[in-house]
């Protein structure tokens, strides 16, 4: 409003309703570009795959739709490589989400320590993630080969026989999970680092003072001090554990996730339907299953969050 | 071509697709007019595999012949990747090359659904070319209209390579026609490798996979996946059962160096001795030396193919509908199909050719790799002796959901019946 008293004499002869339209709007015009984007990019392939999530398209002849309605979306309940790949998605995301943050909060409460050296050792945390995928997920690859891998090799100094990490499905998912760790785990430390650095100072001295140990300072001090940090991981990690995708593709490059779909997740068998098959309204139904699949997780997550929250207050 | 090749290195696949269609993006400017006006033109070619064409110095000889002409090749390894992004961009009728290649598994599925999408040679008079190439070869790219959708490069003719190293030490003859007449037959062949088994080499096996065992021996036969009339019948076709029965058994038996084909621990095992035998269609040989290297040189010989003659895989090249230079583009593919330059080809690269003229003209070809073994000769009969496959437009995926389930029989141990089943089940998720 003082922007209004102080603009009037510089514009005297733009009429009062122009300009009381253009204050009005302005601000819309101003985000206009990215709404413009997000709608041809996010928004209109959103609703255009639901479109054709009804229909029975191929790529090969995309221009004979038949309508199906939600019969595209009822075969996924009998799909029994549907709920292979929902399990694995389950599966994958819990033995690389976990120790993830687990190792990240380890390294992020070691950083935080007054250490020679640190500046370098955060950027380097940060490395594996600035690696892209495919690079990294070719190497471990490489790593885990049955007959010439170095893993096996190691393993057989210690008098291990050698696994096959690509076949079976327990070997198989831990060493796709293994990438994830790797790719993620630098990352999170440097989030959770960034949420300890904002707890203040005096917590820790108080609770010196009274004989906490280090270990009672973690658990008592740092951990509830990181709480909003550490829903914001659990989030953004159970996205990234559903979307799950390039790691499983490019682990054997099979689109199957194996020969017997032991590591298939949801974003692989999307593909695998689309793009190995050519079956795009069954695609497009798996994409609109993971999207609201992602939207109750998140939303579940909230919930514990909130309710966790309501509980510390009310005592 | 072969269905997959070697590694996957997706990376370097997108990094193709990217650049091709860079190239397209280069070259858009000029069309087919300005191209004769100042007879300069630059031809796109997007292939899978190895054709050989740039390794055998096809190119730079097409460039030299014709003044202005500057060819550009853009290469996938594995043809599935090719595959899907060809298709992708045939979707979106963008980015296509001038010359896109076709492996035979999928020409059905070119003639019956995307006929649209393809120039009919005829119009460029492909029709004179006609006695030129074998007439199995020649049909399978010929449309429901009598059109000319590709022309042919290769074929696969089967046969068997073998290490004769190997064999020595386990006491096996390494004479290629005394062996092609001990494993005459499929049985002959597993028993023989029961017996390499027992002498062997530590961490040798006798096959590679049970997959290469099964495509080979399915490559023998007329009807695979598909009936002449289009049907889908590979459930119950008795010669599949019986190439799945031989692979079962061999998996069974510890035949296999459970080897993923084209997987980097595949391409690893050749140099390291993991396998004595590896079905062996032309296209192999190629390989083979560039896996096995100088140092294999000698030690592998090839011989007949157990249980007669058959063909895997082969090639088309094929002009898009919405390429930029398709005057151009033909000229190019009718003389790199043309009888001189296949046979060319086959002797330095070893793909086989499809134009009969060539087929002559190799008669003699010996490969000093394979101890002098009389290629020529070999794959030539075989390629004369092999049945005329029933395509259908879904062979690739089938396959591979068979190979699969064999693969779970040979890796994991799974109950054979079981895998039968999951390859079923595989396939009815595939075609439906």
């Amino acid at each position: 409003m003082t922007l209004t008293a102080s603009a009037k004499p510089i514009s005297p002869s733009r009429p009062p309703a122009v300009r009381r339209a253009w204050q009005k709007f302005s601000p819309y015009a101003y985000i206009a570009p990215f709404f413009t984007l997000f709608a041809a990019f996010g928004l209109f392939p959103l609703i255009y795959t639901a479109f054709v999530s009804l229909y029975r398209v191929e790529l090969q002849t995309p221009g004979d739709m038949e309508w199906r309605g939600l019969d595209n979306y009822t075969a996924l309940l009998s799909d029994d490589f549907f709920w292979t790949s929902l399990r694995n998605t389950f599966t994958i995301g819990v033995i690389s989400t976990v120790p993830q943050l687990v190792m990240a909060l380890g390294l992020a409460h070691l950083l935080n320590y007054k250490l020679r050296g640190r500046t370098f050792l955060r950027t380097a945390m940060l490395l594996p993630y600035a690696t892209s995928v495919a690079a990294a997920t070719l190497v471990f690859a490489q790593l885990f080969g049955r007959d010439f891998g170095l893993i096996n090799y190691v393993l057989g100094l210690v008098g291990i026989d050698p696994v096959d990490w690509q076949t079976g499905t327990v070997a198989s998912q831990i060493a796709v999970s293994t990438i994830v760790i790797w790719r993620w785990t630098g990352y999170n430390a440097l989030i959770y680092l960034a949420g300890m650095q904002s707890i203040p100072g005096e917590l820790y001295e108080a609770a010196e003072m009274d004989g906490a140990s280090k270990w009672r300072q973690f658990f008592h001090v740092t951990l509830p001090g990181l709480r909003p940090t550490i829903v914001f991981t659990v989030i953004v990690s159970t996205i990234g554990a559903t979307q799950l995708f390039g790691e499983p593709l490019l682990f054997e490059g099979s689109v199957s996730g194996g020969i017997s779909h032991q590591y298939q997740t949801l974003g692989l068998y999307m593909y695998e339907q689309g793009w190995g098959f050519f079956h795009l309204g069954r695609a497009a139904a798996i994409a609109w299953v993971m999207f609201l699949l992602i939207l109750v997780l998140v939303g579940v997550n909230t919930l514990i969050a909130r309710r966790r929250i309501r509980k510390e207050a009310g005592r | 071509m072969p269905i997959a090749r070697a590694a996957k290195r997706r990376a370097v696949n997108l990094g193709a697709v990217v650049l091709a269609g860079a190239l397209l993006a280069a070259c858009g400017g000029s069309s087919d007019s300005s191209d004769s006006a100042d007879g300069k033109v630059t031809i796109t070619v997007d292939l899978f595999g190895s054709f050989g064409y740039k390794e055998a110095g096809l190119y730079e000889e097409y460039e030299k012949l014709n003044p202005g002409v500057t060819i550009k090749q853009t290469d996938t390894e594995d043809e599935a990747d090719y595959w899907k992004s060809l298709q992708t961009r045939l979707a979106g009728g963008g980015g296509l090359a001038d010359v896109q290649g076709i492996e035979v598994g999928r020409i059905a599925s070119v003639t019956q659904q995307q006929a649209d999408k393809f120039e009919d040679l005829k119009k460029y008079g492909a029709e004179e070319l006609k006695n030129e190439f074998a007439d199995a070869k020649w049909s399978a790219a010929t449309g429901k209209n009598g059109e000319v959708l590709g022309l042919g490069t290769d074929v696969g003719p089967e046969a068997m390579c073998y290490r004769t190293d190997l064999f020595k030490k386990a006491g096996l003859p390494t004479d290629r026609e005394e062996l092609a007449q001990k494993w005459s037959t499929w049985d002959g062949y597993v028993e023989l490798g029961k017996q390499y088994l027992k002498k062997a080499p530590k961490k040798s096996a006798w096959i590679d996979s049970v997959g290469s065992l099964y495509s080979i021996m399915i490559g023998q036969e007329k009807e695979r996946y598909y009936n002449a009339s289009g049907d889908l019948i590979w459930e119950t076709n008795p010669a599949l059962k019986t190439a799945w029965d031989t692979s079962v058994e061999a998996a069974e038996s510890g035949l296999s160096a459970k080897l993923d084909q084209w997987s980097p621990q595949w391409n690893q095992a050749f140099a390291a001795g993991s396998f004595a035998t590896i079905p062996c269609p032309a296209w192999m040989l190629g390989y083979i030396k560039g896996q096995a290297g100088d140092a294999g040189k000698g030690t592998w010989d090839i011989a007949k193919l157990p249980g007669g003659a058959g063909n895997w895989g082969g090639s088309y090249l094929a002009v898009p509908k919405a390429a930029k230079n398709k005057e151009a583009a033909y000229k190019l593919i009718k003389w790199l199909t043309a009888p001189e330059q296949q046979a060319k080809l086959f002797e330095k690269q070893g793909n086989f050719p499809s134009a009969t003229g060539a087929i002559d003209k190799v008669a003699d070809a010996k490969d000093p790799y394979f101890n002098d073994a009389p290629i020529g000769q070999i794959f030539g009969d075989a390629a004369k002796a092999a049945p005329v496959q029933v395509l259908g437009i879904h062979d690739q995926n089938v396959a591979q959901q068979i190979t699969n389930a064999l693969s779970e029989v040979e890796r994991k141990g799974t109950d054979p019946d079981k895998a039968w089943s999951n390859a079923k089940k595989g396939v009815e998720n595939t075609i439906g």
